[in-house]
């Protein structure tokens, strides 16, 4: 309980520190958001009264206060370009995004782990040697690029799905589900290759270890040795990289949307990239930011349920 | 000579490797002093062309060669790779050699901020940048070189505090080395393999987030060619002239590859 | 007495690099029901590979086993593996030299104990189990045995380590228990209160031992017994005492005149 006490404070210090440099990169830098609302030609006096009304005149510390209270209320900032609040552009769409994420870790978690033991377990077999070049070859395919050959052998050739046929999740709950999976495939790849790789090696290491040869001498065989002693010690390094592909798999949609003509996060984010719409990007970068700091937590909190030893190594 | 021609045989992925690295490089040499055409020469009764002797990867919706714009992109992409593995290194090295050397506050300070940056993905990071300082090819360099300080700068670290406490250090210290010599002469050339394993690994995440971001429209600008901005233009006459599309992704994917069979090659070496 | 292992012609080959590599050569032992049997020699004289390959223990792939290890009326080395799994844990059990890793570090100590009754006797209830662990681990000499049995292997001291893998170790009531070493990484107060507690586990359950040292004095206080190994090979074996009053082997004379006066006086 210590422990996880501990690890929520410091998420929280993570989440500040964060959140002050998004701050900062998006209030800092680029120049005035005042003269950005009015156009250069106004005057000098309502430049002035506009920067007394946004409050840009207080120090940053107070705005950086100020703009992480209203966040964490949900108050997200107007848009420049559209004049409306941001969160109302957002909320609704993040759901697609975290759908995504969450279908992509699954199918990794289901496929990479019974994959992993099987390498692990036929060491240098043939199916072993198949697979680890395999691996190294799809680890070098980006995603956006399995994701038009997706796009073209499924959808097109087998028509499995409609290319660009999505369906709101507020319309056909099982249709949105279906459109994903071949998305969710696509950022899933590359992962479950990394996790393979990482697994077997995480085995095998553990297979040398002494408490394994206590566990033959019990009388377990192979499998019983493996399920039963040395898969809870392999996952645990495991289970941090897994944490860290999560947070990746949030990011990954990103370009994954726009192979898949998806309407979810990454195309406002990229519109208002390339329109500098400050209040849109800095609510989306930060949304994020929250999620995968969260995500940190729940490994962390894992963590501490399946590695007993945890708590005197702090 | 003879014994390494021996040992060579007996590494597929050094030999894959070696030869997919190579086809790249050469892609890439002879494309600076020739190029079939100007990769960024349209041409209006030329578009959209499968494979001939002519464009042998086809040309794209406005008439321009394929093969010279996979010629140029590669070599940006490239480019960029090696840019962004340099800053990231680079910088990462400097901050991990002197928080893990000296410690303390400051120390404690960075590595936060490092590891709190660090559980952000490095493309949203980027984004981040190219967002605040504009699109094109030098923000991006600057924007994945930054993003990749983090990862770095941890492993830096790491190895740091770990070859510090070893006895000869201790005993240069007592001699009286300074500090400047502590940290380049006696701890980082220590730590050499494992920077080298970071930067090939880091080399190949490089190309990818290039791509990616490419791919999403922040980094080069038109008419410039760049891998992955190829991809998405030529991505809806993926079923009309599919060579346009699977080219500069083959390539992408070779450059990728070549480089991780090289590494596992070199850690099979022996 | 009744003889219960019988090992002949043992002959244990490593075929690691070009040349094989023999670690055991012509062993033979011949265990009695309720004998305690000292194994003697210095690292590498193959003492601690006879007692894998009588534990079932020694599979690589690179190596070559040949002789007899008759337990029960089979031969371990040849028989099916299945049937040698019904003996691991059940009727021969082994305890290892390092008792800080010999555990699994993610699992509970009562799990880890109890490990070998779950596996030959699925019949026994779960209540029971823990009740025979628990009696298990005070027998052993963990005063709070019912606390033990919750914790993790971290939270305890070596010794204590040690005594919990004896309990694992003797749970199914074995008919031999080899102790490889089981003191060397041990304190020497622990090494003698380990030392004791083997001697009290074979009064009282009637359990055979295979005690493999490097430690004469060690040997000597526990062991009827004893056999002197040299690279791979046995170079005296007899009564504990008669080795020790009359050596006859220039090796064992060597190995007698090291222990330190200390000991002898014990």
């Amino acid at each position: 309980m210590k422990y996880i006490i501990k690890k929520f404070f410091s998420m929280i210090v993570t989440l500040v520190v964060v959140s002050f440099c998004v701050f900062l990169a998006f209030n800092v830098i680029p120049g005035d958001p005042a003269l950005r609302k009015l156009g250069t030609e106004a005057s000098q006096e309502l430049i002035e009264q506009t920067r007394q009304q946004m409050g840009l005149n207080d120090p940053l510390l107070v705005r950086y206060a100020r703009w992480f209270a209203s966040f964490l209320h949900g108050d997200m900032g107007t848009s420049f370009n559209y004049n409306v609040p941001v969160s109302g552009m957002i909320l609704n769409k993040i759901p697609i995004t975290l759908t995504m994420a969450v279908m992509s870790f699954l199918l990794t978690v289901l496929i990479s782990i019974p994959l992993g033991i099987t390498t692990a377990k036929h060491e240098n077999g043939l199916l072993d040697r198949t697979i680890t070049v395999t691996n190294q070859i799809v680890m070098a395919i980006p995603p956006f690029f399995s994701g038009i050959l997706i796009t073209f052998i499924f959808g097109m050739i087998f028509k499995f799905f409609t290319p660009g046929g999505f369906v709101s999740y507020t319309d056909d709950v099982v249709g949105f589900i279906r459109y994903l999976i071949f998305p969710s495939i696509a950022i899933a790849l590359p992962k479950i290759a990394m996790t393979v790789k990482m697994l077997r090696s995480s085995l095998l290491d553990e297979a040398e270890k002494d408490y394994t040869r206590t566990a033959y001498s019990r009388g377990n065989n192979t499998n019983g040795v493996l399920y039963r002693h040395v898969l809870k010690n392999a996952m645990i390094p495991v289970i941090t990289f897994l944490g860290m592909l999560l947070a990746d798999m949030v990011a990954g949609s990103i370009v994954i949307e726009q192979v898949f003509s998806i309407p979810g996060i990454s195309r406002i984010l990229l519109t208002s990239i390339s329109n500098r719409d400050y209040p849109v990007v800095q609510a989306i970068i930060m949304g994020i930011a929250a999620i995968v700091i969260v995500i940190n937590l729940l490994v962390d909190i894992i963590y501490r349920i399946i590695d007993p030893r945890i708590e005197i190594a702090e | 000579m003879k014994d390494f021609l021996k040992k060579l045989k007996k590494n597929p992925y050094l030999i894959a490797g070696l030869i997919i690295t190579g086809l790249i490089l050469l892609l890439v040499i002879v494309g600076l002093f020739w190029m079939p055409y100007e990769p960024t020469k349209m041409s209006a009764s030329e578009k959209l062309q499968g494979i001939s002797v002519k464009h042998i990867m086809g040309t794209d919706n406005m008439g321009r060669d394929v093969f010279s714009r996979v010629m140029y992109g590669s070599r940006i992409t490239l480019l960029i790779a090696i840019g962004t593995v340099l800053i990231g290194a680079g910088v990462g090295t400097v901050i991990g050699a002197l928080t893990g050397f000296y410690g303390g506050f400051l120390d404690e300070v960075i590595m936060r901020v490092i590891d709190a940056l660090f559980a952000f993905p490095s493309i949203l990071l980027a984004l981040v940048i190219v967002s605040v300082f504009g699109t094109g090819w030098s923000q991006l360099l600057l924007s994945l070189g930054i993003a990749f300080v983090p990862s770095f700068a941890r492993i830096v670290r790491g190895e740091v505090l770990r070859v510090k406490s070893m006895d000869y250090i201790e005993s240069a210290k007592l001699q009286g080395a300074s500090d400047f010599r502590m940290i380049f002469v006696h701890i980082l050339p220590n730590i050499k393999n494992v920077l080298a394993s970071s930067v090939l690994i880091g080399f190949n995440n490089a190309v990818l987030a290039e791509a990616g971001l490419s791919y999403l429209g922040v980094g080069s600008q038109p008419p410039f060619a760049s891998l992955g901005k190829m991809l998405s233009d030529s991505q809806q006459y993926m079923f009309t002239v599919p060579s346009i599309c699977l080219c500069p992704g083959i390539v992408i994917v070779l450059m990728v590859l070549g480089f991780s069979f090289l590494g596992e090659g070199i850690r099979r070496w022996k | 007495m009744e003889i219960i292992l019988d090992v002949t012609d043992l002959h244990i080959e490593f075929h690691d690099h070009d040349l094989p590599e023999t670690v055991v050569e012509d062993f033979d032992l011949m265990l009695g029901k309720g004998e305690i049997v000292g194994i003697v020699g210095e690292s590498g004289s193959g003492k601690s590979m006879s007692a894998l390959a009588i534990a079932g223990l020694l599979n690589r792939h690179s190596m070559e086993k040949t002789g007899k290890i008759m337990f029960n009326g089979d031969n371990l080395l040849t028989c099916d593996r299945n049937k040698l799994r019904t003996y691991q844990g059940d009727e021969i059990s082994i305890i290892f030299q390092e008792p800080m890793t010999s555990l699994n570090p993610v699992k509970r100590i009562g799990w880890q104990v109890e490990e070998s009754l779950f596996i030959h006797h699925p019949e026994i209830s779960k209540a029971d189990r823990k009740k025979r662990a628990i009696r298990m681990l005070s027998s052993v000499g963990l005063d709070n045995a019912e606390d033990v049995y919750n914790m993790y292997p971290h939270e305890l001291s070596g010794g204590m380590r040690q005594r919990v893998m004896i309990a694992s170790a003797m749970i199914g009531n074995p008919q031999i228990l080899i102790a490889d070493e089981p003191t060397t990484a041990l304190d020497v107060t622990v090494q003698a209160q380990i030392v004791e507690l083997l001697k009290k586990l074979n009064r009282e359950m009637g359990t055979s031992i295979i005690f493999i040292s490097h430690d004469l004095s060690l040997v000597r206080q526990l062991c009827q017994r004893v056999i002197v190994m040299q690279k791979g090979k046995i170079v005296e074996s007899g009564n504990t005492e008669n080795v020790f009053k009359n050596p006859k082997d220039i090796y064992t004379k060597k190995l007698i005149a090291a222990i330190p006066k200390i000991d002898i006086g014990d």
